[in-house]
């Protein structure tokens, strides 16, 4: 069980807590205006990074408090764990690792 | 190929079974191959095989960056069923377990599928009414299912617990009587010694680095921890890692990876004579022909690729399996471990071309793609020879998000994700 340390609480077992997915993925601007590509990237496509991964928890038995962390999802240990709204003080992967040649 | 048959097993028993050879050559890469499948597991090692079989190419390799037949292949509850609610996954899954049903004769590899019968139980009211209705769907399409009282339930599993004062009461139960298990090791085995013996080469210990396209953007060869290897075509077959591999060519899927675990207790004499499925208190049980239960657990809530997970989750699942056979209370467990699998939003796989020329995925299986072995590896590999998807994966497309035409399996599924 990984112990997620809430940027409200402190550090908790994970059983308190329930996980939101990717982080930082913003709902389009103007939704009328946003092609099917558009919503089909904010839907449904996840980076699924290996490595560093930026992600939401939320502390659903504790302060009920949204937050992000980034966690390596090759030995799930947490690098950071940030409120909603600051910026990821680490990079975290893309998914995409080479564009390859075009 | 050396042929299996009670007349070899014979002959290698006077000879004190020193005869006995190796079963698939221990490949090195060339430099070019019509085809190259990524992923050594059940699925890529038949699509390799039905490529070879079926469509002729026999000039292609598998390339595995572990050993084959190591990931969720050797990993997973060996559960084979077709009772899926819509008709593109009855389609699927059925395709699939008709083709389980003489694979061993096929292969010429004993595979052990034992058609057992799968039982899903009903807790609830919306459960009878859930299940129900997949009975109903089910036989629409001509797959077997059955509605059975918690009376006929307990004769056909006659260690359930049918009392009506635990929290989660037997209320029914559906039955697939086709649906049952398969020896997973074999699987993987039998494909890879059939495909040999075509002139595929399994090259284990590869690991795909990057894949290299030519001015146009179509697919022209791998880079692997054991050099450049040209092709033109390439399958990606990769369980949980497809992401990082079709990463690799600027494509991204709609797929999240999550450690799936399962458990065994230690062996015991036979008790269990069909597989049980509980969605709603996520237990799932049945017995391998070695006497050890064999319980599978649930996803863990975080994507991750350490095939592991936590305790708690395993505890879960043994809590209910405890409530609904109480025999099974003071058994040991002897090992527990995790998969790394690939869910997509609707639960169903996506087997289908990219939108990079020559490169195909078969992928998104999520929790349960053992099942789908050999219709999966049969419908990838026309899809891979054609260029085209065959017409019962025609649905299973990676557009299908951008389209709207999900196949909404993940709240029909009779697992519980």
């Amino acid at each position: 069980m990984l112990i997620i340390d809430c940027p409200y609480c402190g550090p908790r077992p994970e059983l308190e807590f329930a996980h939101g997915g990717q982080a930082h993925v913003a709902r389009p601007a103007d939704p009328s205006k946003a092609t099917d590509d558009e919503w089909t990237e904010y839907l449904y496509l996840r980076n699924n990074t290996r490595g560093l991964y930026a992600e939401r928890w939320r502390h659903a038995r504790g302060c009920g408090r949204f937050f992000n962390a980034i966690r390596d999802t090759t030995t799930d240990q947490f690098v950071a764990t940030y409120r909603s709204g600051e910026k990821p003080p680490v990079a975290a992967g893309t998914g995409v690792a080479s564009r390859g040649t075009p | 190929m050396q042929k299996f048959s009670a007349w070899s097993l014979l002959r290698e028993a006077f000879g004190g079974h020193q005869g006995w050879k190796s079963q698939w050559r221990r490949a090195a890469p060339k430099a070019e191959y019509d085809a190259v499948i990524v992923g050594g597991g059940g699925h890529g090692l038949g699509a390799a095989y039905y490529l070879a079989a079926e469509h002729g190419l026999t000039n292609i390799a598998i390339v595995e960056k572990g050993w084959i037949g190591g990931g969720n292949t050797g990993r997973n509850t060996t559960i084979i069923r077709s009772n899926y609610l819509f008709d593109e996954s009855a389609a699927l899954y059925d395709h699939s377990l008709k083709l389980w049903q003489d694979l061993s004769q096929v292969l010429n590899y004993n595979v052990m599928f034992s058609p057992r019968g799968v039982m899903m139980l009903a807790h609830t009211v919306h459960d009878v009414q859930v299940i129900k209705r997949h009975v109903h769907a089910n036989r629409g399409n001509g797959v077997d299912n059955e509605w059975l009282t918690p009376e006929d339930a307990k004769a056909f599993c006659p260690i359930l617990n049918i009392e009506r004062n635990i929290r989660y009461p037997v209320l029914g139960a559906a039955l697939q009587r086709r649906g049952g298990t398969a020896r997973h090791d074999t699987v993987a085995w039998g494909y890879a010694r059939a495909a040999d013996a075509l002139g595929v080469d399994i090259i284990e210990n590869c690991e795909v680095t990057g894949i290299r396209r030519d001015g146009a953007g179509a697919v022209e060869g791998l880079e692997t921890t054991r050099g450049t290897i040209r092709t033109r075509k390439v399958g990606v077959s990769a369980a949980g890692h497809t992401s990082v591999v079709l990463g690799y060519a600027g494509v991204r899927l709609p797929l999240e990876s999550f450690p799936l675990q399962a458990l065994v207790s230690e062996p015991v004499k036979p008790v269990m004579p069909c597989v049980v499925m509980s969605n709603t208190i996520h237990a799932y049980m049945s017995q391998s022909d070695k006497g050890d239960l064999v319980i599978g657990a649930g996803t863990d809530a975080y994507n991750s690729y350490t095939q592991r997970g936590a305790l708690h989750i395993n505890t879960h699942t043994l809590e209910a399996i405890c409530e609904l056979f109480p025999m099974v209370r003071r058994l040991k467990m002897m090992r527990n471990w995790g998969g790394i699998v690939d869910v997509t939003p609707d639960r169903s796989p996506i087997i289908a071309r990219t939108p990079v020329k020559g490169l195909y995925v078969n992928c998104g299986w999520g929790t349960g793609g053992f099942k789908a072995t050999p219709g999966s590896a049969h419908l990838f590999a026309w899809t891979i020879a054609h260029d085209e998807p065959h017409p019962i994966n025609a649905p299973f497309t990676i557009e299908r998000f951008r389209d709207g035409l999900l196949i909404d399996e993940a709240a029909a599924a009779a697992v519980a994700h």
